[in-house]
C-alpha cells in the first residue's frame, strides 16, 4: 500500500509556518505585539517539531515526512523536502533555539520590533528549509534566505562597528554562496537527466580533474559557513557586533548549516574527492582547533572568547566528519544539537552580564559570584558543558568524535585532544576573572543583577537539556541512526 | 577618378574631424568637426555604393545592388540634422548658464 | 543484594541536589543532617555490600545503555567486587567522618555558603563512588573527571581570594593534562579491544604478548592520567597548592580519597600493567622519584598543611612504587591505612588551625600539647603511624611495599628507606614544632586557644583508633599473620599473580629489612623531637635549605618553560597571525579593491575631451586588433 498523501507534511509545516508568521510580524506595528507574536509563533513551531518526533514510522500509511512536487520543471528542479533523522534533529534545534532566544531577550526592547521579529522568523524558515531540502536549487534558495535576514538584523540592530562587521560577514558568506552556486550549476550540467535532486547529484559523472575544483567550490562555501580555519575571521567580528539574540542564532543554529551541508551535500556527491582531500582537511581542522583555542585564551571580550571557542568545537566536528567512520559521525550528529544549545546558554549569560553591568570586557568585570550567585551557577554549568565534562551533553559528542578521529589516526587525535586542555585553560580563566575574586572597582555601585523570568526559564531549560542528554543520550543517538546508516551505505555503494 | 581618391579624401576629412574634436575646446568648433566626420563617412558610403553599382550593372543590367549605401546616407543626414538641433539647443543652454562655449568649463560631470 | 548497588551513589547525589538547589532556604542544622546523613546511608549500604562480597558474591549491575552506536556499546554499569568494596568502605566511612567534622569546622560560613560546601562535598562523594564502582573505563572516567571538578570547586571554595582560585584552576588544568592521557588510552582500548568493560578488556588482554606495543602505549597513557590525579612527577605541583581549600576538603579529597584514584585505576587494570613490564618500570621509578622529591621538600616547609601535602605526595609515590614492583595488594593496603592516618593528620591540623584562628605557620605555634589534648594525642598517633613504627598501621603497609621493592631491585629499597627516614623526620619536626616547646603566637591567640567541639574530636578519635588497628588486616606471614587483606583481594589480582615470578624472601632477610627501616625511622624521630622541641627551626632557610623551602623551584621552572612560552605563542597568534596575517589578508583584499576603485575613478575626470580621446584610442586599438590579430 502506498502511503497516502496528506494536506501538508511536517517539513512543509515547519517551513511555511515561520515564513508566514514572519511576514505577519512585519505588519504588527504597535508596542509588544510583534514580540509576543514571535514568541507565540516560535512556541507553536516547537510544538510542531516535538509532535513530529512521534510520527517517525507513520510513513507507512500517511506520507507525513517527505514531499516533492515540481517547482521549475523546465530545468529539472522540484520542491523536494525530506524529514529524516538528521533533518529532524536540526529542525528540532532550530525549533528549540528560537523560543530560547526570544524568551531570554524578552526584556530587550529593539527599535522597530516588527522588522526585527519578522526577520528573525524569516531566518527560522530559511534554516528549516536548508535542513530539509533534497533539491540543490531549493537548498541554495533557503541557504540564501537564511543569510540575508541575518545581514539586516546585524547591520540594523548591531553594535558600534556593525556596518564593517556585517559587511565582512556578508561578503565572506556571499562569496561562499557564489562558489556554491557555480558548483551546483556545474554538477547539475553533469547529472544524467539534468536534475537538481540530491540523488541525481550523487549520480553525476564528474571528471576527475574538474571534480577536484568543484569539490573545493562546495567545500569552501561550507567551510566559510562553519567556519573552519582559515576561513573564520568574519565570525568573531560578526558575533561581537550582532545583537546577542542574533548571535545566538548565528552560532547556535546557522553554523550547523555548514556542517549539515558537508554531510548531506558534499561527501555523498564527491566521495572520491573527499577521500583524496580528507587528510588535508582533517589537519586543517585540527590546526584550527588548537589555533582557535590559543586565540580564545587571549580574548578580553566575552563574545569573542565564545566565538573562538566555538571555532575550536566546529573544527573538531569537521575533522570527525572527514574521518568518515560511524563513531565520528554519530558524535557529530549529537554534537550539532548539543553545541547549539550549550552555546546559546553561554550567550544568554553574556547578554545578562552586558545588560546588567554594561560591559562584556573581562578586564572590567570580576567578583560577580558574590552578587550574582544564580548567574554564576548557570554560567559554570554552561561552561563545563562547553569543555565537555562527562555527564553533560557535550561529552557524548566529543567522546564519540575523538573516538572516530582516533580510528582515523592516532597522532592527529593526540594533537586534537590537546584542545581539551586548552579549553579548560581559557574557560576557567574566564570564569575566574569574571566571577571570582573581589568585585571590580568599576562595578562597585551595581547591586544584584536583574535577570528576568524569561532568561532564567531559558537557562533552566538548557541546564535540564544539558544533563538529560548527557546522562541518557540514547534517544538522540537513535534519532539520527537512519541518516548515519544511509550515509555509510551510500559511501560503500559508490 | 579611382575609388582610392575618394577614400583618401574621406580619411582626410575624418582625421581632420577627429583631431578637431580632440584638440579644440570651443564647443561649436567641436560640433562642426563631428559633422565633418559624419560627412566623411557619408562620402565614403556614396563612393562605395557607386563602385558596387557600376560593377553590378556591368555584369547584369537589371541589378540594383549598391543602392543600400545611398539609402544609408539619407538616414545619416536625418540623424545628423536631429543631432544638430538637439546639440545646438544644448550649446545655447550652456552658453546661457556659463557664458562660455569652452568644453573644459563643463568638467563637473564627475560630480 | 545487587539491587542495592545503585543506592550507594544515589544517596550523595540526592544530598547534592537538595543542598545545592535549596541552599538559600536550608538552615545549617538541616544542611548538616542531610549532607552527613546521605553519606552515612551510603556507608551502611557499603557495609552490606562488603559483607556480600566477602562471601564471594561480586556483582556487576547494568543500569542502562549509556552509549550504544553500531560497533560501540558502553553500558552504564556498576561493578562491586573485592577491590571496589574496600574503596567503598574507605570513601563512605572516612567521608562520613569528615562530613561530620565539617559541620563544626565550617560553622562560621553563612547558611547559603555552608549548604554550597556540603553540596560540593556530596557531589564529590558521588563522583568518587562512580569512579570506584564503574563497571567500565568510561564510567570510571566520568567519576574521574567529576572528582576533578569537585576538587576544583572546593579548592576555590573561598572564591574571593584570587590565589585560591588560581590554585583551583591549576589543579583542574593539571588534572586535565592527565585526562588527556586517560582519554587517549580509552580510545586505544576501544580500537584494540572493542570494549571498555573491565572484564572484556582484561580477558582480551590476557593472551597478549608481554610488552606488546599496544599494551605499553595504553598503560603509559593511563599512567599519565594517574600522575595528574594522584599528583606524581611531573604533574604533582597542583596538590600542595590545593591546600587553599578548607582543611576537611584537604583531608577527604587531597589525602584520603581522590588522589588515590590513580592507584585504584592501576590496581584495577593490574593485568594490563603486569603484561607491560616496561610501563611498570616507569611507574616504579616515577613513584620512587616523587616519594623522595616530595619528602625533601617537606623537610623545610613551615605551613602545617603544606608539610602534610608534600607528605601525601610522597606517600602516593610509595603506592606507585608498590604498583610498579607488582605489589598490588601492598599498594591498596597502603591506600587504606594512609586514608586513615592522613585524614587524621589533616583533621588534626584543621583542629589546630581552628584553635589558632586560621594561623597555619608552625613557627607561630608550639606548646599546643596542653591546650589541645585530644588533638595532640591523636595527631601523635597519626605521626607514629605514618613514620612506620610497629604495630601501627603504617608499618605493615609500608613494609609490604618496601619488601616487594627489595625483591625487585635493591636500589629501590635503599631509596625507599631513605624516604621513609625523611618522612619520620619531617613528621616529627612538624609534631615537635607544633605541640611541644613554648607557645610562640600572639597573646590574643593564646587567650583563645581551646579544644575543638565534639563533632571535631570524635572523628579524630575514631580515625586514631583506625590508624592503630587497620594494619592488623594485613599482618604478613613472617610476623605470624595470614594477611587477610591479600586473601580477600586475591580474586582481583589473580590474573597478575599467575604471570608474576614469585619472589620469596627468606624470613631472616625480611627481619633485617624491617629492623633496618624501623630502626632508622626511630632514630630520625628521636633526633627530630629532641632538636625541634627545644629550638624550633625559626630563621629563614639559606643555601640548600632555601632550595628545598622553595620546592626546588619546580613551579618557577614550569612557569618559565611551559606557561610563559605558551602564553607568548598565544599572544603571537592573536596579535600577529590572526590580526595581521589572516585577517590582514582578508582585509587586504578589501583594501585592494577599494584602492583599485579609487585609482580607476581618477579616469573619470569629467573632461569631455579626455573621454573622447579615450574613445578614439579604444576605437583605434580595436581597429588594430581587428586588422592584425586574427
Amino acid at each position: 500500500m502506498d502511503p497516502k498523501d496528506v494536506l501538508i507534511t511536517f517539513p512543509e509545516l515547519l517551513l511555511w509556518f515561520p515564513l508566514i508568521s514572519g511576514l505577519i510580524a512585519f505588519t504588527l506595528k504597535n508596542g509588544n505585539s510583534a514580540k509576543n507574536w514571535a514568541v507565540t509563533s516560535s512556541f507553536i513551531s516547537l510544538a510542531i517539531a516535538v509532535t513530529s518526533l512521534f510520527f517517525m514510522d507513520s510513513g507507512k500509511y500517511f506520507n507525513l515526512n517527505n514531499v516533492s512536487y515540481y517547482w521549475m520543471p523546465s530545468i529539472g528542479s522540484s520542491f523536494a523536502l525530506k524529514y529524516d533523522g538528521m533533518a529532524r534533529l536540526l529542525v528540532m534545534l532550530n525549533a528549540v533555539a528560537f523560543p530560547l532566544v526570544f524568551l531570554s531577550t524578552y526584556k530587550q526592547n529593539y527599535k522597530n520590533p516588527n522588522s526585527f521579529y519578522g526577520l528573525m522568523l524569516l531566518t527560522q524558515a530559511g534554516l528549516a528549509g536548508v535542513f530539509c531540502a533534497m533539491d540543490a536549487l531549493v537548498f541554495y534558495f533557503f541557504w540564501e534566505l537564511a543569510l540575508i535576514p541575518v545581514y539586516f538584523l546585524s547591520s540594523i540592530w548591531g553594535g558600534e562597528r556593525r556596518i564593517q562587521a556585517t559587511f565582512k560577514f556578508f561578503v565572506y558568506t556571499f562569496a561562499g554562496s557564489l562558489l556554491l552556486l557555480v558548483g551546483i550549476i556545474y554538477v547539475y550540467l553533469r547529472t544524467p537527466e539534468q536534475s537538481f535532486s540530491l540523488n541525481a547529484f550523487m549520480q553525476a559523472s564528474i571528471p576527475a580533474v574538474q571534480g577536484k575544483f568543484i569539490f573545493w567550490l562546495f567545500f569552501i562555501a561550507f567551510a566559510i559557513k562553519m567556519p573552519i580555519f582559515p576561513f573564520h575571521t568574519w565570525q568573531p567580528d560578526a558575533y561581537e557586533q550582532s545583537p546577542t539574540g542574533v548571535t545566538m542564532i548565528l552560532s547556535g543554529v546557522m553554523v550547523k548549516m555548514g556542517i549539515y551541508a558537508v554531510i548531506r551535500w558534499l561527501i555523498p556527491v564527491f566521495p572520491a574527492q573527499t577521500a583524496a582531500f580528507a587528510d588535508l582537511i582533517i589537519w586543517l581542522s585540527v590546526i584550527g582547533m588548537l589555533y582557535a583555542s590559543f586565540l580564545a585564551w587571549q580574548q578580553n571580550d566575552l563574545k569573542r572568547l565564545i566565538a573562538y571557542s566555538s571555532i575550536a568545537h566546529i573544527g573538531l566536528m569537521c575533522a570527525a566528519i572527514f574521518a568518515r567512520n560511524e563513531s565520528g559521525l554519530d558524535g557529530v550528529m549529537v554534537q550539532m544539537f548539543n553545541h547549539g544549545v550549550n552555546v546559546i546558554a553561554l550567550w544568554i549569560v553574556v547578554e545578562l552580564i552586558e545588560r546588567n553591568y554594561g560591559t562584556r570586557k573581562i578586564s572590567e568585570l570580576g567578583g560577580l559570584a558574590a552578587t550574582a550567585p544564580t548567574l554564576t551557577v548557570f554560567l559554570v554549568v554552561a561552561a563545563l558543558a562547553n569543555i565537555a565534562l562527562p555527564l553533560t551533553n557535550a561529552f557524548i559528542g566529543e567522546f564519540l568524535m575523538f573516538n572516530g578521529l582516533f580510528e582515523y589516526g592516532k597522532a592527529v587525535t593526540a594533537i586534537a585532544l590537546v584542545s581539551i586542555i586548552l579549553a579548560a585553560v581559557y574557560t576557567l580563566n574566564m570564569i575566574q576573572k569574571v566571577f571570582y575574586g573581589e568585585a571590580n572597582m568599576s562595578l562597585a555601585g551595581v547591586g544584584a543583577p536583574v535577570l528576568g523570568k524569561g532568561a532564567i526559564t531559558a537557562l533552566a531549560v538548557i541546564v535540564v537539556i544539558i544533563f538529560a542528554a548527557g546522562v541518557y543520550p540514547r534517544p538522540m543517538l537513535e534519532l539520527t541512526q537512519d541518516s548515519v546508516n544511509l550515509f555509510f551505505n551510500k559511501l560503500k555503494g559508490l | 577618378m579611382t575609388i582610392q581618391h575618394y577614400i583618401f579624401l574621406a580619411v582626410a576629412l575624418f582625421s581632420i574631424g577627429v583631431i578637431g574634436v580632440l584638440t579644440r575646446r570651443n564647443i561649436i568648433i567641436i560640433f562642426m568637426c563631428i559633422e565633418l566626420m559624419l560627412n566623411a563617412v557619408n562620402l565614403l558610403l556614396v563612393a562605395f555604393s557607386k563602385m558596387h553599382s557600376l560593377a553590378a550593372t556591368a555584369a547584369d543590367a537589371a541589378s540594383k545592388a549598391g543602392t543600400e549605401g545611398q539609402i544609408f546616407v539619407f538616414f545619416i543626414m536625418v540623424v545628423a540634422a536631429a543631432e544638430v538641433s538637439v546639440g545646438l539647443a544644448i550649446i545655447v543652454m550652456m552658453y546661457r548658464n556659463t557664458h562660455s562655449v569652452d568644453v573644459n568649463f563643463l568638467n563637473r560631470l564627475k560630480h | 543484594m545487587s539491587n542495592l548497588v545503585y543506592l550507594v551513589p544515589l544517596f550523595p547525589l540526592i544530598g547534592f541536589l537538595i543542598n545545592g538547589l535549596a541552599r538559600n532556604s536550608l538552615s545549617k542544622g538541616m544542611t548538616s543532617v542531610i549532607g552527613s546523613g546521605v553519606i552515612l546511608a551510603s556507608f551502611v549500604v557499603s557495609i552490606l555490600l562488603f559483607l556480600q562480597v566477602k562471601e564471594g558474591n561480586a556483582v556487576t549491575v547494568t543500569l542502562f545503555d549509556f552509549i550504544n552506536t553500531g560497533k560501540l556499546s558502553i553500558p552504564f554499569s556498576f561493578q562491586v567486587d573485592q577491590l571496589s568494596s574496600i574503596f567503598l568502605l574507605v570513601i563512605t566511612g572516612v567521608g562520613f567522618l569528615i562530613h561530620l567534622y565539617s559541620t563544626a569546622y565550617m560553622h562560621e560560613e553563612s547558611n547559603a555558603h555552608f549548604a554550597r560546601y556540603f553540596a560540593y562535598l556530596n557531589l564529590f562523594v558521588f563522583s568518587m563512588l562512580l569512579l570506584v564502582m564503574g563497571g567500565n573505563y568510561l564510567i570510571m572516567f566520568i567519576g574521574w573527571e567529576g572528582v576533578g571538578l569537585c576538587s576544583y570547586l572546593l579548592i576555590g571554595y573561598w572564591f574571593k581570594n584570587n590565589d585560591y582560585s588560581n590554585a583551583a584552576k591549576k589543579a583542574f588544568i593539571m588534572n586535565r593534562i592527565g585526562d588527556f592521557g586517560f582519554l587517549l588510552a580509552l580510545f586505544w582500548m576501544i580500537q584494540h579491544f572493542g570494549s571498555l568493560t573491565f572484564g572484556e578488556v582484561f580477558a582480551r588482554a590476557d593472551g597478549m604478548n608481554m610488552n606488546d606495543t599496544v599494551l605499553v602505549g595504553i598503560t603509559l597513557l593511563l599512567f599519565l592520567g594517574a600522575t595528574g590525579k594522584s599528583a606524581q612527577i611531573p604533574l604533582y605541583t597542583w596538590l600542595p597548592d590545593a591546600m587553599a581549600g578548607p582543611t576537611p576538603v584537604s583531608a577527604l579529597i587531597h589525602a584520603a580519597t581522590m588522589v588515590t584514584a590513580g592507584i585504584y585505576m592501576i590496581a584495577r587494570s593490574n593485568i594490563l600493567y603486569t603484561l607491560a613490564p616496561v610501563t611498570q618500570g616507569v611507574v616504579a621509578v616515577i613513584g620512587l622519584a616523587t616519594a623522595i622529591l616530595a619528602a625533601t621538600i617537606a623537610l623545610k616547609q613551615n605551613d602545617i598543611k603544606k608539610v602534610l601535602a608534600y607528605s601525601t605526595v610522597s606517600q602516593l609515590g610509595y603506592m606507585f612504587l608498590g604498583l610498579g614492583v607488582g605489589a598490588y595488594t601492598g599498594a591498596v593496603f597502603h591506600v587504606m591505612t594512609h586514608a586513615f592516618f592522613k585524614a587524621l593528620l589533616f583533621l588534626g591540623a584543621g583542629s589546630v588551625i581552628h584553635a589558632m584562628h586560621h594561623e597555619q605557620d608552625i613557627r607561630n605555634m608550639g606548646g599546643l600539647k596542653k591546650h589541645l589534648p585530644v588533638t595532640h594525642w591523636t595527631f601523635l598517633i597519626g605521626c607514629i603511624a605514618i613514620a612506620g613504627i610497629p604495630p601501627l598501621s603504617g608499618f605493615f603497609s609500608k613494609d609490604e611495599i618496601l619488601a616487594a621493592a627489595f625483591s625487585a631491585n635493591v636500589v629501590y629499597w635503599v631509596i625507599g628507606v631513605l624516604g621513609a627516614v625523611m618522612t619520620a623526620f619531617y613528621m616529627f619536626r612538624l609534631y615537635a614544632t607544633t605541640f611541644l616547646g613554648k607557645f610562640r603566637g600572639t597573646h590574643e591567640q593564646e587567650h583563645h586557644l581551646h579544644e575543638s567541639p565534639a563533632a571535631m574530636t570524635w572523628p579524630l578519635i575514631i580515625l586514631a583508633v583506625l590508624s592503630v588497628v587497620a594494619g592488623f588486616v594485613g599482618i604478613p606471614a613472617v610476623l605470624g599473620g595470614s594477611h587477610e587483606l591479600q586473601q580477600f583481594l586475591a580474586p582481583v589480582f589473580a590474573g597478575s599473580v599467575k604471570l608474576q615470578e614469585a619472589h620469596h624472601l627468606d624470613h631472616a632477610t625480611e627481619y633485617i629489612l624491617m629492623g633496618a627501616s624501623v630502626g632508622a625511622a626511630a632514630l630520625a624521630i628521636l633526633y627530630a623531637v629532641s632538636r625541634f622541641s627545644k629550638k624550633p627551626d625559626l630563621e629563614e632557610a639559606s643555601g640548600f635549605g632555601k632550595l628545598l623551602q622553595n620546592k626546588w623551584y619546580v613551579d618557577e621552572l614550569y612557569d618559565a618553560v611551559i606557561v610563559k612560552p605558551l602564553r607568548g605563542m598565544s599572544a603571537f597568534l592573536n596579535n600577529v597571525v590572526e590580526k595581521l596575517g589572516i585577517d590582514g589578508a582578508v582585509n587586504g583584499v578589501g583594501k585592494l579593491v577599494h584602492y583599485g576603485a579609487r585609482q580607476l575613478r581618477l579616469l573619470q575626470s569629467g573632461q569631455v575631451g579626455i573621454y573622447l580621446l579615450m574613445m578614439v584610442i579604444a576605437a583605434f586599438v580595436l581597429f588594430i586588433i581587428q586588422l592584425f590579430v586574427k
